[in-house]
């Protein structure tokens, strides 16, 4: 009998410490073991998937899976007495068919043991097969047969790009030198975003073990994982995990009892999101400022200390020991025809059932919104969803169908990116969305090249022009011709993508560009610079309450007489709005 | 050292592979518009002007950064690569003050050339530009951190010619700036080589302000008066004033100089200067004298010590100021003159 409680991020920020604390302290007391003569033990797991109905709690007895959900400690006892004791599922508290729903169309490669095993234990993830893969590696086969499985396999680079993973790792077996450096780049830094820390936190050694088998294929004996500082559980999780592979000789001199010597370091990163750019992310090792340099040379001939080095990302290095084991075929078997295997995306936004997903590549963005997601919470029409972070776009509603894959998305505008995918609908104003991640990219870039420094600056402020009212004619062409400039002459890729947003919310928002710019409105009442607030005489009641709330003195009126809003005092913040019972507050 | 043939504009080059695309088209006169190109520096890649197209790439590259390979065709200037050098001008310029009127550099300005050469004022792009109040207080170096434009080749020349490491780049995005630690006023070296190889206007010498840029101003190829090593200066001058002191970079110094030769000149003019020798009498007091009578009174009293307790009795002190020359003249009056090897000089203190 085994009860798994989620602690993965959004396990462990709804109290599931408190759910696995509960679950111990019930079973000890009541000696379910005894009982039910099985043993019986309870432990955490990484990401469920399922965010939004967290607390999760699965429970396997007598060889079914039970799921319940928003499980609080103090729903545990009556959890271990009717169904661990007397058998009986508690009914009230059961996952409802959106979970079936949620999994059905999910295919877990990457995260197939995150979920299922104790992070925190290497004997866990030796039970499920674990370091067979490096095992078997190290002890009979060649870095080139490695290198042809995993070209066979189709992965491609998990972290946006999509470089082939096999070819790069031929050219860092081929690149000439003493010393070689693979390097894990665990610096996921888009907004929302979640899909490393949760391998990593959910499977830390999945992430070890393929990048030991990516170093004997390119034969570095360094590894480094680069992993950002605001992630403390899964640094601390992927430490613990390095000194259990260190102390079974999966790390250090002769790893496998083979004369291969391999061991990893971890480096902080300290918050820069151009970090995850890697000839920036190299220098940051280096204890440089983390300042992208022009490529070519390429990292894989001079990289970090000037040596070749192999960046991987977290996802394509957990991908590796799954690949090894069941063979290039079995991974190629999923996927379209150049972008193979599963992908993994944090599913966000206005969706019903948001959370970690893993699917085949190849899937379309219907199946994923409307089956795995659940459709929009609100109930609103979706109107669009924002892929890759701020170097992707958004895909419109109208282009639902569209298959998940490197090409289509690329075709679309947008990018497959890390992972990210946020879910718009109808409340989100997109040009706002575009200006957002704007904001970001421009915050975020180091300030090396002009025009990614000043480009993205002209370009925020052309946003705020128009999210603010004062938008000119001219603003959508002046945003095309500094997209066009800052993509083509940018440094690195921060730049170079910088302006996807922008691009592709017009070209498939136009008429909301429009709208904010001829009629001075914002579609979906986002912008504040374009609203305006009055009161319905019809439906005022004069109960007072906006008056009350009203931070500017924007409101007057006497008892039983409708009240008014004073434009020009009136700071839009919507306060009256929120208060009014009767409707009777108008937006426009 | 390995050739490769290149096509640069038509044109095929056979240049040694170690070089850049940039390098290997000055070397065949072939020039690239650039702003942090330095040829002391290691390439930076920063300002993206020397952008150049290479069929078969798919957008432009730097040409600073991308070393040549073989079979490599190049073109340095299309309309295209022409509207993308516009653009990043225009960009900078939006950010820029350009208050050439006032400006030390004006003429000398490297922005301020290629902005003349493309027409670009600055307007296309209107928006915030960086406004830094706080003047560096240290009493060498004006920055005009408003007229930086993050070249890097300041943040470059202190790390990796004088290995001071004074300066980098600090903050992100469109705050990012050059900065000391902590933000203090500069505290370095103040050798001014981060002076000598700024492009525009953001560092020039305090001492500069106000004397003259161009208009009436003398140049005089000199060696700097403060030490042995020799430096090669260049003297600028205007109404026989000394305003400004640099050094050319394909001197045998490379245009480097120390605070001393770059800053200290105001002692040409200074009052407390002596420029007529002194003898000091038995009252105590001194007594300004001529050139031949206080040399006549030196060569008395040296001959008089060495009859009376013999050469050894008498020393002789040189100074570092000098050049080798002088030094070598001066312990060959000490030894063949006077007749001892007592002589030495003051670097040794």
């Amino acid at each position: 009998m085994i009860i798994r409680v989620c602690m993965g991020p959004a396990g462990i920020a709804a109290g599931g410490k408190q759910v696995l604390d509960a679950f111990n302290a019930e079973l000890g007391r009541t000696q379910v073991a005894a009982k039910v003569l099985e043993n019986c033990s309870s432990h955490q797991v990484g990401c469920l998937g399922l965010c939004a109905r967290d607390v999760l709690v699965e429970v396997h007895r007598d060889g079914t899976k039970t799921v319940y959900q928003y499980v609080k400690p103090d729903m545990v006892a009556r959890i271990v007495q009717e169904h661990l004791i007397g058998g009986k599922v508690v009914k009230d508290w059961l996952v409802d068919a959106a979970y079936d729903s949620f999994y059905r169309k999910q295919v877990k490669v990457v995260l197939a043991d995150c979920g299922r095993i104790d992070p925190e234990s290497i004997d866990a993830y030796e039970s499920v097969k674990g370091y067979e893969a490096a095992r078997d590696v190290l002890a009979s086969r060649t870095p080139e047969e490695i290198i042809e499985e995993i070209k066979m396999s189709g992965l491609r680079g998990r972290g946006g790009a999509g470089f082939p993973t096999g070819l790069k790792w031929e050219l860092g077996r081929k690149a000439k030198s003493d010393v070689k450096y693979i390097i894990c780049n665990a610096d996921e830094g888009d907004p929302g975003a979640f899909m490393d820390r949760a391998v990593i936190e959910g499977s830390p050694h999945a992430v070890i073990e393929g990048m030991i088998i990516g170093a004997y294929a390119i034969q570095a004996g360094h590894g480094y994982v680069y992993i950002r500082a605001e992630y403390p559980l899964a640094v601390e999780r992927l430490r613990m995990a390095l000194d259990q592979a260190r102390s079974r000789g999966y790390l250090g001199k002769g790893i496998f009892r083979s004369k291969f010597d391999f061991d990893i370091k971890i480096k902080l990163g300290a918050g820069a999101f151009v970090c995850g750019e890697e000839t920036a992310l190299i220098a940051s090792i280096e204890g440089q400022r983390g300042m992208p340099r022009p490529k070519p040379p390429f990292p894989v001939n001079k990289g970090l200390w000037q040596k070749p080095t192999v960046i991987n990302n977290v996802e394509t290095l957990a991908n590796i020991p799954h690949i090894i084991r069941n063979g290039c075929g079995w991974y190629a078997g999923f996927g379209t025809e150049r972008s193979r295997g599963t992908k993994v995306f944090a599913l966000t936004g206005k969706i019903k059932n948001p959370g970690l997903i893993e699917v085949p590549m190849g899937i379309t963005l219907r199946e994923i919104i409307e089956e795995i997601g659940g459709g929009i919470e609100s109930g609103k029409p979706f109107k669009a969803v924002q892929t890759g972070g701020p170097s992707g776009g958004c895909i419109p509603a109208s282009m639902m169908d569209i298959t998940m894959d490197y090409e289509a998305l690329a075709k679309a505008g947008s990018i497959v990116g890390s992972g990210g995918m946020i879910v718009l609908d109808a409340d989100d104003c997109m040009v706002n969305v575009a200006k957002y991640f704007v904001q970001f990219t421009q915050a975020e870039s180091c300030g090396k090249c002009v025009p990614c420094r000043v480009g993205t600056k002209r370009l925020l402020e052309t946003l705020e022009r128009i999210t603010s009212g004062k938008g000119s004619p001219n603003d959508i062409e002046l945003l095309e011709e500094l997209s066009g400039g800052i993509k083509s002459l940018s440094l690195c890729g921060l730049g170079q993508t910088a302006p996807n947003p922008v691009l592709s919310t017009i070209k498939y928002f136009r008429d909301e560009y429009d709208a904010h710019i001829r009629d001075r409105k914002c579609p979906a009442k986002v912008c504040k610079g374009l609203l305006t607030y009055s009161i319905d005489a019809a439906k005022c009641k004069a109960c007072g309450s906006c008056l009350k709330a009203c931070p500017s003195g924007a409101v007057s009126g006497e008892k039983k007489k409708p009240h008014k809003i004073d434009p020009a005092k009136c700071v839009r913040c919507g306060a009256c709005f929120d208060v009014c019972k009767f409707g009777a507050v108008e937006r426009e | 050292m390995a050739m490769v043939t290149i096509t640069i504009n038509g044109k095929a080059l056979t240049v040694p592979d170690n070089l850049t695309v940039m390098e290997a088209a000055n070397r065949h006169g072939i020039a690239i518009p650039n702003l942090c190109r330095h040829p002391q520096l290691t390439p930076f890649g920063g300002c993206r002007l020397c952008v150049v197209e290479v069929k078969g790439l798919p957008r432009p590259i730097a040409s600073c950064t991308t070393p040549v390979t073989e079979g490599m065709e190049v073109t340095t200037m299309t309309p295209r690569l022409e509207e993308h050098r516009r653009f990043v001008l225009e960009l900078i310029l939006s950010d820029h003050p350009n208050d050439c009127m006032t400006c030390q550099a004006t003429g000398s300005c490297q922005l301020q050339e290629l902005a003349y050469t493309y027409g670009v004022k600055g307007e296309r792009y209107p928006g915030e530009r960086r406004i830094y109040s706080k003047r560096d207080g240290n009493p060498f170096i004006e920055r005009d951190l408003e007229k930086c434009i993050l070249c890097g080749r300041c943040v470059k020349i202190c790390d990796e010619v004088q290995g001071v490491e004074a300066i980098d780049f600090g903050y992100r995005g469109f705050k990012a700036k050059i900065t000391t630690p902590f933000e203090d006023d500069l505290d370095c070296e103040f050798c001014g080589q981060c002076v000598s190889v700024c492009p525009t206007g953001a560092l020039t010498g305090k001492l500069w302000k106000g004397k003259g840029r161009y208009e009436g101003v003398r140049e005089t190829e000199t060696v700097c008066p403060y030490c042995g090593t020799g430096c090669n200066i260049t003297v600028h001058a205007r109404n026989n004033e000394i305003i400004r002191i640099s050094s050319k970079p394909w001197a045998w110094n490379e245009g480097l100089l120390c605070v001393k030769g770059r800053f200290g000149y105001p002692f040409v003019k200074s009052p407390e200067r002596l420029t007529k020798p002194l003898i000091r009498r038995a009252s105590g007091n001194f007594e300004e004298t001529s050139w031949t009578a206080a040399l006549e009174y030196v060569s008395a009293w040296l001959k008089k010590i060495r009859e009376e307790r013999g050469p050894d009795a008498i020393g002789g002190l040189s100074s570092a100021r000098c050049t080798n020359e002088e030094n070598y003249l001066f312990q060959k009056l000490l030894r063949a003159g006077v007749g001892t090897n007592n002589v030495d000089h003051c670097a040794r203190l």
